[in-house]
């Protein structure tokens, strides 16, 4: 009896509801998150594009938009709340639905196990009913926007941050702040669970379930990234959830955490209405505290699986060994750590005391020591090899651009004196567009034309790629180096137009330009969407290993299995990325080449005999 | 583009079992693999992920505690609630029901499972004790006329005891799922040990409510 019976511990489902629908394959479930973010993606696209059309040609009739939300859009001009509103749910959709479920549910669900050898995820259920949450809290965003119980909005217009007083008050804070808020604070709610049950499930996987040989220093740094990004979702969103249960106490049973007294908002004194009840002593900073506790990790969550991708596809690309695996790991673990002593630094006009922002500035800056060392290690990686320059590689090339040219601004948004001025102007959004929006994107581009030959078998369109990289690539910097100018002139965020602003005026010009900018990078994305379609079906046939990479996802077939390795789990005998090794028969070692011992010059054997 | 490989397959099948230089220090083979060893790595997953589950609901337990803290020296409108006695009783009874389970836990080593049992359902007695006495709190606090929404102490008090109910409710729900495996007839070892491990890692979550109450019982009636 070998153990090649005992893996089948859930024989592959034959039913069309628990194949594709139900399914506990983590395979599956990594594909219904990808999916589930595609969808969220271009909801969230459609609205930075009306966004921009507002902000670039105010006062422009839109009719489509007075059929669509006849009061949100009167006449089909935009009214502020409805821009408010949209800010608030771009925003919402794209940080939870999108940067949080394609990295790690998506990509790290499908991968993660196949990576490290096991046959599926520790608890192949947690990890259905985590997509299906997850699903749920979609549903109940989407509801926002439409039960939102006031028609002039779209949902909420508290921005994606949902600060209080404003979002503890109810509808009379303003449109969309009745129902829609209850709904914007249930939806997040079920979200943080959902994404609870998925940290579980991670973390215990990775610790729990790796293949014989696969130590933690012979792990890809994928998984590295993945494991960090589980934790950092594990300890920050229950506190987003607590944060979420006090809100919503003081919003319908007229509690008073965030809510301060004596409030007089919309000529409605507290306690004198039965709309606005009595509220005394809450702390509305008290909401920030909590919010950017959670806030701060979560665009670590974003970003760090782009990381991690970047780093396997630049080796494998670039055919050598990871610059530096170790200081690699340890970089992520530092700025995994360093994410949760650092989310003052986004209260800095919060009234704290200069010396809580001094201590906040002096540990955000310390963040640059770890990405410092990630960026050299990715240039280091990268000096004097002979790079192939397919899709994936340059969206990975890519990844590295957008994160040093948005974590500069880093640099300078991170001190408290550079801050007080630049706070909530064009600045803000650039810098964290770029770093943590874009270059995440760009991470999953870099992630979904890797690893697409793994997941259908076939090869995504080469040329349809490259289109799609330069004129995105060109595209993003096009949009958002233009806001750190006028950031710097000083233009305010979440306005919904400047016509009245004289020292604005002449900024006009490059609003629009960025707005182009922005119609051609959205509509560019087209391609993509085609390109993922089309070659599931019509694309070239992938073969096993079509990248010539070295980590386990390469050993099994494409698309792999539903237990993966069909039964016979591969063991480890190396370190992740050894390309290029002095004496080996072939320019890469797979992790699991039992083959010929070879001299060991530069590969990154976790294991020193 | 990249040639093809295809000789990855070879490498595939001989890779496990045909011996390894370098031993692998982790994952589930430590042993050529047998089902007894595959349980046991299953065993050691249910205590992971409670361990794991467990540092996520202490965490919104932080964030709650450090919301209580902060709203508590915020404002001059903190009037402390006196405890309702009963409160203690609920205390008594969920110490209890933690030093039972311990002693169910023990007789799961002996060969009949009826003792076993008999535990389990008195700790689950007593974690229903619990709720009901913590019910009864409520409700003597609401004849007094203090809810929710009364002063901040009193919000504080309903929800971090509400959240702790519904926690350990769930716990209850655990309890219930260890009586109804607990009547299966052993079978074999592979049986054995995850049972025992779903014990384990029930356990371990029992006594961390209760360690979570003491803990809210002190900061609600003992921390000023």
């Amino acid at each position: 009896m070998s153990e090649t019976h005992e893996v089948h511990r859930h024989p592959a489902p034959t039913g069309f509801i628990r194949k594709y629908i139900f399914s506990v394959d983590h395979k599956v479930i990594g594909i219904q998150y990808i999916m589930l973010a595609l969808a969220a993606v271009v909801v969230g696209m459609l609205m930075s594009l009306l966004m921009r059309l507002n902000l670039s040609w105010p006062g422009t009739k839109w009719s489509i938009l007075e059929t669509l939300f006849p009061a949100g859009a009167p006449g089909g001009v935009m009214n502020p709340e409805f821009y408010l509103s949209l800010v608030t749910m771009h925003g919402t959709i794209m940080v939870f639905f999108v940067l949080t479920t394609a990295p790690q549910g998506g990509f790290g669900n499908y991968f993660l196990p196949i990576q490290i050898g096991a046959e599926d995820m520790a608890f192949p259920v947690l990890n259905m009913l985590s997509f299906w949450v997850t699903f749920v809290g979609f549903i109940v965003i989407l509801a926002a926007i439409f039960l939102s119980g006031s028609d002039s909005t779209v949902g909420p217009i508290g921005g994606w941050t949902g600060y209080a007083p404003l979002s503890a008050l109810g509808a009379i804070a303003g449109p969309g702040q009745g129902m829609g808020m209850n709904l914007w604070i249930i939806s997040i709610a079920i979200f943080c669970v959902g994404s609870l049950l998925g940290a579980l499930n991670f973390i215990t996987t990775l610790l729990n379930m790796r293949t014989r040989g696969m130590s933690l220093m012979r792990m890809p740094l994928t998984c590295w990234a993945w494991f960090t990004t589980a934790v950092l979702a594990l300890l920050s969103f229950p506190v987003l959830l607590g944060g979420g249960i006090l809100l919503l106490l003081d919003r319908t049973a007229g509690t008073s955490f965030f809510i301060p007294g004596g409030l007089y908002v919309s000529g409605v004194l507290s306690g004198s209405n039965p709309n606005f009840p009595l509220h005394t002593g809450g702390s509305p900073i008290l909401w920030q505290h909590l919010f950017w506790f959670f806030g701060h990790p979560e665009v670590y969550i974003a970003i760090l699986p782009g990381m991690g991708a970047t780093s396997h596809i630049l080796a494998t690309f670039a055919r050598k060994p990871v610059f530096g695996y170790r200081a690699m790991v340890f970089a992520i673990f530092a700025i995994g750590l360093l994410g949760f002593f650092v989310w003052g630094h986004h209260m800095f006009i919060s009234g704290m005391s200069p010396y809580s922002a001094i201590a906040f500035s002096v540990l955000t800056l310390s963040i640059g020591v770890p990405s410092a060392v990630k960026t050299f290690n990715w240039i280091g990686t990268l000096w004097g090899a002979r790079i192939r320059f397919s899709t994936p590689m340059l969206f990975a090339l890519g990844f590295v651009s957008l994160f040093v040219a948005g974590g500069i601004t880093g640099l300078i948004l991170g001190q408290s004196s550079l801050d007080l001025p630049m706070h909530d102007t064009y600045i803000v959004p650039a810098h964290f567009h770029l770093v943590m929006g874009v270059a995440s994107i760009f991470g999953m581009f870099a992630a979904t034309y890797f690893w697409f030959p793994k997941m259908f078998g076939r090869l995504m369109n080469e040329r349809l790629g490259q289109i799609h990289f330069w004129i995105t690539f060109v595209g993003v910097y096009s949009i958002f180096v233009p806001m750190h100018v006028m950031g710097l002139v000083g233009m305010p965020r979440r306005f919904s137009s400047f016509t009245e602003y004289e020292f604005l005026k002449e900024l006009h010009p490059l609003v629009v330009f960025v707005s182009i900018a922005a119609i051609i990078t959205i509509t560019i994305q087209l391609l993509f969407y085609f390109n993922v379609f089309w070659s599931m079906f019509k694309g070239k046939k992938a073969g096993d290993n079509p990248w010539e990479a070295t980590t386990l996802e390469w050993n099994t077939t494409s698309p792999p299995p539903h237990d993966n390795f069909a039964g016979v789990i591969p063991s480890v005998y190396r370190g992740p990325y050894e390309f290029a090794v002095p004496g080996a028969p072939k320019d890469f070692l797979m992790q699991a080449d039992s083959g010929a011992e070879v001299t060991s010059g530069n590969g990154h054997n976790g294991h020193k005999h | 583009m990249a040639t093809m490989v295809t000789s990855t397959k070879t490498v595939t099948k001989t890779g496990k079992g045909s011996g390894s230089k370098f031993p692998g220090p982790n994952g589930n083979g430590k042993k050529n693999g047998h089902e007894f060893l595959d349980a046991d790595s299953r065993a050691h997953r249910y205590r992971i992920g409670m361990w794991v589950g467990l540092a996520s609901i202490a965490m919104m337990f932080t964030a709650l505690s450090s919301a209580y803290i902060v709203r508590a020296a915020s404002a001059n409108d903190w009037f402390p609630l006196a405890m309702p006695r009963v409160l203690l009783a609920s205390t008594a009874i969920i110490l209890a029901s933690s030093a039972t389970f311990e002693v169910a836990r023990r007789k799961l080593k002996a060969p009949t499972v009826a003792a076993y049992s008999r535990w389990l359902l008195i700790t689950a007695f007593l974690g229903l004790a619990f709720l009901v006495s913590q019910l009864i709190a409520w409700r003597q606090l609401r004849a007094q006329g203090v809810y929710l929404s009364t002063n901040p102490h009193s919000s504080f008090f309903y929800l971090l005891s509400a959240a702790h109910a519904i926690h350990l409710f769930g716990g209850l729900l655990a309890l219930l799922y260890l009586l109804v495996r607990a009547r299966h007839v052993l079978s074999d070892g592979a049986v054995d040990v995850r049972r025992r491990a779903a014990a384990d890692a029930v356990g371990i979550y029992w006594h961390f409510m209760d360690v979570l109450w003491i803990y809210l019982f002190l900061l609600l009636f003992f921390w000023r």
